[in-house]
């Protein structure tokens, strides 16, 4: 067993996570999303055996996170426009072990459509009472809570009347740097899945269905928000390396 | 034998990161005036050589000592003897391409055979036409024996080895990322 005070210049034992399936992820080029043709490398990913600095990762707490960051509806003097909604749910590992006080990151398109950026330029209104952000920490049992308002969807010019499905950016740490994910969440139902390249990347329709929430009747707020609940999972550890440790070889 | 979960897929941050992803503090690894901070810059660049204005880069490292502030080190989580040392830093990139990280030299990092780790900051890249982010690493010019003996350089075939050397600069270091053409940075699988 290695101690805090033992010299470190081997016998240190390291946690491993687990390599994701190969259909879990989206190629990185998929030529149906056009911007993927000149961005995605074309030599293969080297392989990294997991060291000190990708089995740990930083661990970014309450100091990140404001009174009203999750709640997008109160960020401003007014309410803002369009469907509001509780969006919910647990962050686990592959495991099913809750992770706990992770930072989650969100952000979204208004009611109509539009980010609150110069560079969205297409006809729909900009809101004034949403700026959609939010920020929330997981508690002790991986959970997180966000008020926000249901995104419109939008046009973009990836092919002939391209049109994003309504969706929320979600960013996550986990606890490690090998957990890193930015993914986003979709809507059940929604008629504009058939013709988005970025949903449709993901190849292993089980893997594409985890990114649609389930509309949660029960968790709905009476007379005042419906609720969407997303459960996201992070890559588990290996559960060997702390038996097989013995001499050396962790591979 | 518990049955696993699976994983969510990872979709891009599109050309709107910076609105959820902006943090004021976010290049800054060390706070501003800490003792030997230099600046880490680069541009980011697709396969047509045009930069990449819409990117982050995300970074993350040991502190001088080569120690984690983590539980899942081995040695013990150890608060950083630098103060203000976080360890994690964050920049999108401008009109230009350009990123910035202000930061310290990491220790070398022990490895569980034996050998020892050059300092290195390992890199995230997160862009609109990126559906999962890309990781890379970036060494130090000035520490040639450490990096001569580093076992993922030493992974790397030679003549793509450079791609993960920063070069020195004004006031610190230039690291260029190139998504892809003829220097496509080196990319891991971790």
């Amino acid at each position: 067993m290695t101690t805090q005070d033992a010299p470190v210049s081997s016998g240190l034992v390291l946690p491993r996570y687990r390599r994701d399936d190969v259909d879990a992820h989206p190629p990185l080029l998929s030529p149906g999303y056009k911007s993927t043709v000149a961005r995605a490398p074309k030599h293969p990913l080297i392989y990294l055996p997991q060291r000190l600095t990708e089995v740990t990762g930083p661990l970014l707490g309450e100091g990140r996170v404001g009174a009203l960051d999750h709640d997008l509806t109160r960020q401003h003097d007014g309410e803002p426009q369009g469907q509001r909604i509780i969006v919910h749910g647990r962050v686990r590992d592959g495991d099913g072990r809750p992770v706990p006080r992770t930072l989650v990151e969100i952000w979204q398109a208004n009611a109509a459509g539009r980010y609150r950026d110069a560079r969205d330029t297409w006809p729909a209104p900009l809101d004034p009472h949403f700026e959609g952000v939010g920020r929330a920490l997981t508690d002790d049992q991986g959970r997180y809570r966000f008020i926000t308002v249901q995104p419109g969807a939008y046009p973009w010019r990836n092919h002939d009347n391209a049109w994003r499905p309504a969706h929320i950016h979600f960013s996550l740490f986990g606890r490690a740097f090998t957990q890193r994910l930015v993914t986003q969440m979709y809507f059940p139902g929604d008629p504009l899945f058939f013709q988005d390249p970025i949903f449709n990347s993901v190849r292993d329709p089980k893997a594409r269905d985890r990114m649609i929430a389930r509309y949660d009747h029960a968790g709905t707020t009476p007379e005042w928000a419906l609720a969407y609940e997303f459960d996201i999972v992070l890559r588990g550890r290996e559960s060997t390396p702390f038996e097989d440790e013995d001499d050396h070889d962790d591979e | 034998m518990s049955e696993q979960l699976g994983v969510m897929p990872a979709q891009t941050v599109g050309p709107y990161l910076h609105i959820g992803l902006r943090w004021p503090d976010g290049p800054y690894v060390v706070p501003e005036g800490t003792p030997g901070a230099f600046w880490i810059r680069g541009r980011v660049f697709d396969g047509t050589g045009t930069p990449v204005v819409d990117a982050m880069v995300e970074s993350w490292q040991a502190d001088p000592d080569g120690r984690f502030d983590h539980p899942d080190d081995p040695r013990g989580a150890r608060p950083p003897a630098l103060a203000g040392f976080r360890g994690f830093g964050r920049s999108e990139t401008d009109g230009n391409g350009w990123y910035g990280l202000l930061t310290v030299k990491p220790g070398s990092l022990p490895e569980p055979d034996g050998g020892t780790e050059a300092p290195h900051l390992t890199l995230s890249v997160f862009g609109r036409g990126l559906l999962h982010r890309l990781v890379t690493r970036l060494y130090f010019p000035d520490e040639p024996a450490a990096n001569a003996a580093d076992p993922v350089l030493r992974s790397v075939d030679a003549d793509r080895r450079g791609t993960l050397l920063a070069r020195p600069a004004a006031d610190g270091f230039e690291f260029d990322i190139h998504l892809q053409g003829d220097h496509e940075t080196v990319f891991f699988a971790v």
